[in-house]
C-alpha cells in the first residue's frame, strides 16, 4: 500500500482513537488523588509516539514491559495490570 | 473462505459459535487445554475437562461438520501448585492416543514465577518423551517479554526438542522475532484490549513476513471474536493482499503446522 492508501484507510479509526487517548488522559487528571505507576508508564510511552524512530507499538510495549530477567519467587496473583511496577514482586 | 482455527476454548462458548465459525468457513477447530476463570481443586477435575476436550467437544463441532482436535496440560495460572501439577501431567499419558489430541498445549508461563518454570520443564520432558507437538501461551502485558524469554531459554535447553515442533503463541511486536529467530512457529492472537488487533497482526506478517506464523483467536470465557480470523482475512483483503497469501496465513499454515501430528486431518 503507498502511504496515501494506508492513511485513507486507517486515518479515521486512528485519530478516534487519539482523541479517546487525549479525553482518558483529561479524565485521569480531572479526577482527585495522585497517579500511579502505570500512568508514569504511559507518560512515558506517549512519548514515542512522536519521535522519529520506527517500531513505535514495539518500543510502548517494551515501556510497558518487565525489564527484569529472573523468574519471581512466587506467583500470588494471577493477573497483570499493564505495566512493571518497578519493585520486586 | 477456507480457514483453520488453530486456538479457541470451545468449552466455554455457546453452540451458536459453531455455526457462525462454519459458515464463515472454518475447516477445523484446535482447542488447547486452559484456566476454566477459577482452580480447579483437584486432579479429578482435570480427568474430567480432558474427557470433555477428548469426547464431548468433539461430537458438539461434528454436528457443524467441524473436526475438533485438542491439546492437553495443566495450564500456567495453576501451575504454581506443583503438587497439583504432577498429579495432573500423570494423567496425560492416557489421553495422548486419543484420535484428536495433537499434542502438549497450551503450557508456558502466566506470572513467571518458580513453581510455573519447573511445571513448564515437566510439560516439556513429557512432550519430548512422547514425541509430541507443544504449543505454548505466553504471558500477559508487562510479563510477555521476560515470560518469552524465559519459556524460549527452557525449550533451547532441551535437545530432544525440534524448533519447527513448537508454536509460541500470543506473540506481539516485541517478541515475535525472538521466536522466530528461534526457529519456532509464532501464534499472533486477536484479542480485545490485550494481545494484538486485525491491523497490528497484518503489519507483523508484513515487517516479518508469513512464514511460521499463524492467527488465532482464542475465544474464550472473556470477551473474545470467534471471527477473528476470518474478519483478519478481511482486513488483509482491503489491503490488497492476494487471496493465496490470505490462504497461506489462515489456512496452510496452520495447516502445515498441525500436520506434523498425523492424527491432524481435514474432510476432503
Amino acid at each position: 500500500m503507498t502511504r496515501q492508501q494506508v492513511l485513507d484507510l486507517y486515518f479515521m479509526d486512528a485519530r478516534s482513537k487519539l482523541i479517546d487517548l487525549a479525553a482518558f488522559i483529561d479524565r485521569v487528571e480531572r479526577a482527585a488523588g495522585e497517579e500511579d505507576f502505570r500512568m508514569k508508564s504511559f507518560r512515558e510511552a506517549l512519548n514515542h509516539l512522536s519521535n522519529g524512530h520506527r517500531e513505535k507499538a514495539k518500543q510502548v510495549l517494551l515501556t510497558f514491559s518487565d525489564p527484569t530477567t529472573g523468574p519471581i519467587p512466587a506467583a500470588t496473583t494471577k493477573a497483570a495490570c499493564g505495566a512493571y511496577p518497578g519493585a520486586p514482586n | 473462505m477456507k480457514y483453520i482455527e488453530p486456538h479457541a476454548h470451545m468449552v466455554s462458548r455457546v453452540t451458536d459459535d459453531y455455526a457462525k465459525m462454519a459458515l464463515a468457513g472454518c475447516a477445523a477447530v484446535c482447542e488447547p487445554a486452559f484456566w476454566a476463570g477459577f482452580d480447579r481443586g483437584s486432579a479429578d477435575g482435570f480427568h474430567d475437562y480432558f474427557c470433555q476436550l477428548t469426547e464431548h467437544e468433539p461430537k458438539r463441532a461434528a454436528k457443524f461438520g467441524l473436526p475438533h482436535f485438542s491439546w492437553l496440560c495443566i495450564n500456567p495460572k495453576e501451575s504454581e501448585d506443583v503438587k497439583l501439577a504432577q498429579e495432573v501431567i500423570a494423567l496425560i499419558p492416557k489421553f495422548l492416543d486419543r484420535p484428536n489430541v495433537l499434542g502438549i498445549g497450551e503450557i508456558g508461563l502466566n506470572k513467571n514465577s518458580r513453581n510455573e518454570m519447573r511445571v513448564l520443564e515437566m510439560h516439556v520432558d513429557l512432550a519430548a518423551r512422547h514425541n509430541q507437538l507443544i504449543l505454548v501461551h505466553t504471558p500477559h502485558l508487562e510479563d510477555k517479554l521476560k515470560g518469552t524469554r524465559l519459556i524460549l531459554d527452557v525449550l533451547k535447553a532441551d535437545q530432544r526438542i525440534q524448533p519447527a515442533r513448537i508454536i509460541i503463541d500470543h506473540v506481539e511486536e516485541h517478541t515475535i522475532k525472538l521466536v522466530l529467530d528461534a526457529g519456532m512457529w509464532a501464534g499472533m492472537t486477536l484479542y480485545p484490549e490485550s494481545k494484538c488487533s486485525p491491523p497490528r497482526a497484518i503489519d507483523m506478517v508484513e515487517v516479518y513476513g508469513n512464514e511460521r506464523i499463524w492467527m488465532n483467536c482464542a475465544c474464550d470465557w472473556g470477551i473474545s471474536d470467534p471471527l477473528a480470523v476470518p474478519k483478519t482475512a478481511l482486513e488483509m483483503r482491503k489491503r490488497g493482499h492476494t487471496e493465496a497469501a490470505i490462504e497461506k496465513l489462515v489456512f496452510q499454515n496452520p495447516a502445515n503446522f498441525l500436520g506434523q501430528c498425523p492424527k491432524f486431518k481435514l474432510a476432503n
